[in-house]
């Protein structure tokens, strides 16, 4: 495929930043190595150059980035900034959930905090235990705080343009396995896309697999395989988790009657289990079988094999549905 | 702490006339009068939760809000009543929202420790102890990359200066030259804990460390935070970068409205009484503008029967609709 007509994750998100910077003046980017390194996963090179002072070059400050980020965003200014790794949002989580998350409501509306916070999360490149985390259901239950995760690179183009253009204030996801991705490039995508919309990514009529980010592209390699197997899987990405679209989730679910959740990330408190709860309560009648493929409930070990092992990859998935489908084929036919 | 007339700065503004002066006394009796009234408001179960009273620190946020400009953004602490009214948020909306009123402030959303006001530049009182330091970098930044000419002011205390934000934030406000001034209220004790018992070295000394600019003042006299304000933010006002005033002060009722201040020292509190910013307010209008003490009391007179009124009015008022309440997210 010619090279113009594909586009790689990390650069998505690169000219997403740039379009909205273009477009929009209030528009500021800041991190640690961002600006003139152009940032440790070589998402944002360039930008400091034609930019100028609106990228910024932070000291290792995670909090004061955020409640910075937080102060700029009620005072006229729409700032983007990057926390290296995931698993530093820790450090950062003050000012996130209680100032920047709470403002529109506590503020009795008086003003809007339209930051965009994005980060590196995600298994897989044998970082390690403080490296590797997914922090989408700490982020979830935050009630003013909305959670993307894209899948694909045009995703990622068309949700960050999107999440910068939101007077609420956005974490954006990138899973770090999807930076090298290159995806094909619809001439006719839209340039931004809604918040808060899953989308049907391959129809199917005996099982639908749920996920997000890195996970819908495991889960269709999975609905490859099993498709080879005879089990038709449908994919829905749920692209965000909060607001979670539970429409076309259950909409599914109606039409296959079996939903698999799959996560990244231990099951208790998982944003999977969460899904679950939601689709029982708000589908049950449409249900002839539902689970969580999730990791297990240790934190992310080092060695390859052990972090293969603890991953939710398409093998497992497969694995998973396969066994359920043949036993309820079994019990249902008295084998 | 120093004597105002050893502390006194030349900052440009900060001359006041008569009537200038008898405003700040004003503006601090309205704070001292408004807490004694939050105070009595709680014990009658109409002011609910907690609260933390600012009384006995009112110089140093009438002293440095009086410096400021429209425009000028304020991020305040859980003990920021007096930087509300300082900074000049209406008392009435202030008090409905202490009466949890959808007239408050905030429409009852919000309560004591977390008030807005957008349209007064305070962007906010932050509950948890050194979130008004980032949030007020944060505003810097954007007043220095909109060209704005405005400055952002965070109050704070002494406890604070043991916080992930305050390190994090005056350094990053000092690279990057941001028009921040960082004011430190030092009422001597971190909540209950003498702040030398849980501080190395002089809280000074850290802003210092930084190459901020930095300002020691008498916390209680109005006059002499108007100076030393005045001087704090013509230097972040001039793109020089952040500059840092620790007002040194005392809190007269504890730090919330469980604690009776067991902790204190014997006759502190008397001793610090005896400084009481209204009585040195009275003091200074009377020597330097031959302001007759009767008129203060005035002042007092006018002012209890302003907070009479607000709290009448307040109680009137009706309680927000749970059924009309709104939504988590703003929408396009």
């Amino acid at each position: 495929m010619p090279e113009n007509e594909t586009l790689e994750y990390r650069v998505a998100i690169r000219e997403a930043i740039a379009a909205e910077m273009e477009r929009d003046e209030t528009v500021v980017f800041f991190g640690e190595d961002v600006a003139i390194a152009g940032g440790v996963f070589a998402v944002t090179p360039g930008l400091y150059e034609r930019f100028g002072d609106r990228v910024i070059d932070t000291p290792i400050s995670e909090l004061a980035m955020s409640a910075g980020a937080f102060g700029a965003a009620v005072t006229g200014l729409r700032p983007i900034f990057e926390i290296m790794f995931a698993d530093f949002l820790l450090l950062a989580m003050d000012s996130l959930v209680n100032q920047a998350a709470k403002y529109w409501y506590v503020s009795n509306e008086q003003a809007s905090c339209p930051l965009v916070v994005r980060s590196a999360m995600g298994a897989g490149g044998n970082f390690g235990a403080m490296h590797s985390q997914s922090p989408l259901p700490w982020l979830q239950g935050v009630p003013g705080l909305k959670v993307v995760a894209p899948a694909t690179a045009g995703d990622a183009k068309a949700l960050l343009r999107q999440s910068i253009r939101d007077d609420n204030p956005v974490a954006f996801l990138e899973h770090k396995r999807l930076y090298s991705v290159k995806d094909p490039v619809d001439a006719n995508a839209p340039e931004v896309l809604p918040l808060g919309e899953a989308a049907v990514v391959r129809e199917g009529t005996d099982v639908t697999l749920v996920s997000i980010s890195k996970g819908v592209r495991d889960c269709l390699r999975a609905a490859d395989e099993l498709s080879e197997k005879g089990v038709s899987a449908e994919v829905v990405d749920v692209r965000s988790l909060r607001p979670l679209d539970t429409g076309t989730i259950l909409a599914s679910v109606a039409k296959t009657n079996r939903v698999v959740v799959v996560e990244e990330g231990p099951l208790v408190g998982g944003w999977g289990a969460n899904a679950l709860g939601i689709i029982a309560a708000e589908g049950l009648h449409d249900l002839d079988d539902a689970w969580v493929v999730a990791c297990p409930e240790t934190p992310i070990p080092y060695s390859p094999t052990l972090e293969d092992a603890y991953m939710p990859a398409e093998g497992k998935i497969v694995r998973e549905v396969e066994n359920r489908l043949c036993l309820a084929a079994e019990i249902a036919t008295g084998v | 702490m120093s004597d105002t007339d050893t502390t006194r700065s030349k900052a440009p503004g900060a001359e006041i006339d008569a009537a200038g002066a008898r405003e700040l006394y004003r503006r601090m009796r309205l704070i001292r009068t408004f807490e004694d009234t939050v105070q009595s408001q709680f014990q009658k179960g109409n002011v609910h939760g907690t609260t933390h009273l600012y009384s006995g620190q009112e110089a140093s946020g009438v002293g440095v809000c009086s410096m400021l400009r429209d425009g000028d953004k304020v991020a305040a602490t859980y003990r920021g009543h007096g930087h509300s009214i300082a900074h000049g948020v209406s008392p009435q909306k202030l008090m409905d929202e202490m009466l949890g009123r959808a007239t408050g402030a905030c429409g009852g959303r919000a309560g004591s420790m977390n008030v807005v006001d957008q349209e007064n530049g305070l962007i906010g009182c932050f509950g948890i102890v050194g979130g008004s330091i980032g949030a007020a970098t944060g505003a810097a930044l954007s007043q220095k990359l909109l060209g704005t000419g405005n400055v952002a002011v965070a109050f704070f205390g002494d406890g604070t200066s043991n916080q992930a934000y305050f390190h994090e934030s005056l350094n990053w406000a000092q690279i990057e030259k941001l028009p921040v001034v960082f004011v430190c209220e030092n009422n001597l004790y971190m909540e209950f804990t003498p702040i030398e018992n849980v501080t190395a070295g002089a809280i000074g000394s850290r802003p210092l460390a930084m190459g901020i600019h930095y300002q020691q003042v008498d916390g209680n006299d109005v006059f002499a935070v108007r100076e030393a304000a005045g001087e704090a933010i013509e230097h972040a006002r001039s793109g020089a970068g952040p500059a840092f005033l620790e007002t040194m002060t005392y809190r007269f009722v504890g730090h919330s409205r469980s604690d009776p201040g067991k902790y204190r020292k014997p006759g502190e509190l008397d001793e610090w009484k005896k400084r009481d910013p209204l009585i040195l307010g009275r003091r200074a209008l009377e020597e330097r503008y031959g302001i007759d003490p009767g008129r203060c009391d005035q002042i007092d007179a006018e002012v209890a029967k302003e907070l009479e009124e607000i709290v009448e009015r307040g109680l009137a008022s009706p309680f927000p609709d749970p059924e009309s309440d709104g939504k988590e997210f703003k929408d396009a």
